[in-house]
């Protein structure tokens, strides 16, 4: 049965100097699911997904990858396995063009990283590749550009570019739309539903219309803990999570209202 | 020409790029193979010695972001090493020798690069410093190096047993070889699919995470590769003077290549060639003036207002200002 689950928390707990920042999570991916990670500012989302890209050790449970542990590997290893994940700020190299970026991502898989002595005339034949790939998130006319002149919503696009080059069986995305513009949420939301054919995507996402709109699943976390879980329509009319995301007072007042 | 493959403007402009290095560096080649009919070649051996030195830091803070502040513990290895095998075994060509020393820093950096890589920023620093300072204390004591006296009277031999070094012209351009082979492996290294990774660690850490990238490692090949060019450049500078001293062994040392480096342009390939042919002449024409006391005032100094007015050091601001106008 845990084959039709790509990714599996059981009792996740991280704890610092006494607080409890994730406790006891359970949370299970299915296979080609968007599934989403929402909750209120605090909640624990972030460290969540640290947790399970391995830039935190967790205090205590476990993490399974098509039912394999995964919970002592290092961040590079897992991203070798197809677990890739974004940043919340947008994660690009500044100071590289559009195309060297997705390069970076591309060139591991000759095995040639650590020669010292080759040229960098060697990762020429990745460049249509490359440009393939910055096709596919529309962004080929930004090939020679440097990232750092790059707008916010690019770069954003480029992130996603780069992470396909990895081809990741499952994508993290931390927050995808923080900071954007209504037309630049749009072209990602737009994109993510391309790009996420035939793989899984886990997503932290505070924008609820971008959730309501993508994701096929989503989990609630407050206060460390999963709160609730279902699809978007049952989730949203559980009212503890209504108390929870958007205060008290606004569920009081939806109550009175209806 | 009909090829499949289409150039980019960016590849276009890389590929000029390219030609006008290797233009620039035919050029320098020459110079470099004319100076000592114009210069001192001793003063000329010492400012390649120090370049060299500075190169090699510079691959590290430049193009690895990691700031060693021991990288004299290399240069002075390298230059004790070439000293006592060179002493001590007359049979022995300088540039066995000068091997030899540099395999010892090599060693030397993977032991500090193992135990430090973990540590970022200050932390790293203070970990290279102190590993340094062990360094400099051992050197000190051990009955080979001479301690504070130094080791004097390394023979400058003859190269591959046929070539006088005592000769300072002959000598100078044996000099010259290592630093254009010190120079070319770094330049390859930052132009490589290693230097691209590097870059993008220096860039965003984590992201290169996330690619997959064992960043550690790759830090380590770039603290590696910089001890033993460190140890090259202390390992020649020892035949050219005949000499091995604590000086090379001293934080002081490890403080004026981050000067140097900082003076000529770090993160630029020529910058650190620069900087070190200002200090080292700096040095040298002060140190015969009356001001001769004040050297390290001056290069204090020097050193502040370039830190708050041209942070990119000399070469740096060159390129700027070319970027600036010529595009």
């Amino acid at each position: 049965m845990t084959q039709e689950f790509i990714l599996e928390t059981r009792g996740l707990t991280k704890e610092f100097r006494g607080f409890t920042a994730v406790d006891d999570v359970n949370l299970q991916v299915r296979d080609g699911h968007i599934h989403a990670l929402i909750g209120p500012n605090g909640a624990g989302k972030t460290t969540v997904f640290n947790l399970l890209t391995k830039f935190l050790p967790p205090t205590r449970g476990e993490i399974l990858y098509r039912g394999k542990p995964i919970t002592g590997m290092k961040a590079n290893e897992i991203a070798r396995l197809g677990l890739v994940r974004s940043f919340q700020i947008s994660a690009v190299f500044a100071h590289m063009t559009a195309m060297e970026n997705v390069r970076v991502a591309l060139q591991r898989k000759l095995g040639t990283s650590f020669h010292f002595w080759k040229s960098e005339k060697s990762l020429e034949h990745l460049n249509e590749r490359a440009l393939e790939l910055l096709d596919e998130v529309g962004l080929r006319e930004y090939a020679d550009v440097l990232t750092v002149e790059m707008p916010y919503g690019r770069k954003r696009a480029l992130e996603v570019a780069t992470t396909l080059a990895l081809e990741p069986t499952l994508m993290l995305l931390d927050e995808p739309t923080q900071g954007m513009g209504a037309e630049d949420v749009d072209r990602i939301v737009e994109l993510i539903r391309r790009v996420a054919k035939g793989r899984t995507v886990l997503m932290v996402e505070h924008n609820l219309s971008v959730v309501s709109r993508l994701c096929d699943r989503i989990t609630v976390l407050a206060r460390g803990s999963v709160l609730a879980e279902g699809d978007y329509q049952s989730v949203s009319r559980d009212p503890q999570v209504r108390e929870a995301y958007m205060g008290s007072d606004a569920a009081a007042e939806e109550e009175a209202s209806a | 020409m009909a090829t499949t493959q289409q150039l980019t403007p960016a590849m276009q402009r890389q590929r000029s790029a390219r030609l006008r290095r290797n233009t620039l560096y035919l050029v320098l080649i020459v110079l470099g193979l004319l100076a000592p009919l114009a210069i001192y070649p001793v003063f000329l051996m010492k400012v390649l010695c120090f370049a060299l030195f500075a190169c090699a830091f510079n691959l590290l803070l430049g193009y690895a972001g990691l700031l060693s502040f021991g990288h004299a513990a290399f240069l002075a290895t390298g230059g004790y090493f070439t000293g006592i095998m060179l002493a001590s075994y007359p049979g022995l060509t300088p540039e066995v020798g000068i091997l030899i020393g540099t395999l010892a820093a090599v060693v030397l950096g993977t032991f500090f690069g193992v135990l430090a890589i973990r540590r970022q920023g200050i932390y790293f620093a203070m970990v290279t410093l102190a590993l340094a300072q062990m360094v400099f204390f051992f050197f000190v004591q051990a009955p080979f190096t001479g301690g504070e006296d130094g080791l004097h009277g390394v023979p400058r031999g003859e190269l591959f047993g046929l070539i006088s070094l005592s000769d300072n012209l002959n000598m100078y351009y044996f000099v010259f070889a290592v630093f254009v082979i010190g120079f070319a492996i770094i330049q390859r290294a930052v132009h490589s699919p290693y230097g691209q990774v590097l870059k993008a660690i220096r860039e965003n850490e984590p992201r290169a995470v996330s690619l997959g990238y064992n960043v550690d490692a790759y830090k380590l090949v770039a603290f590696v590769l910089s001890a033993g060019l460190a140890g090259l450049a202390g390992s020649t500078k020892t035949v050219v003077f005949q000499l091995a001293s604590l000086t090379d062994a001293h934080w002081h040392m490890s403080g004026e290549v981050i000067l140097m480096t900082l003076l000529g342009g770090v993160g630029t390939l020529f910058g650190p060639v620069v900087g070190a042919g200002l200090v080292v002449s700096l040095q040298t024409q002060l140190a015969q003036s009356p001001l001769g006391n004040w050297v390290s005032v001056i290069l204090g100094l020097i050193f502040v207002v370039c830190v708050l007015s041209f942070r990119s050091g000399i070469v740096g601001e060159i390129q700027k200002m070319v970027r600036k106008n010529f595009k």
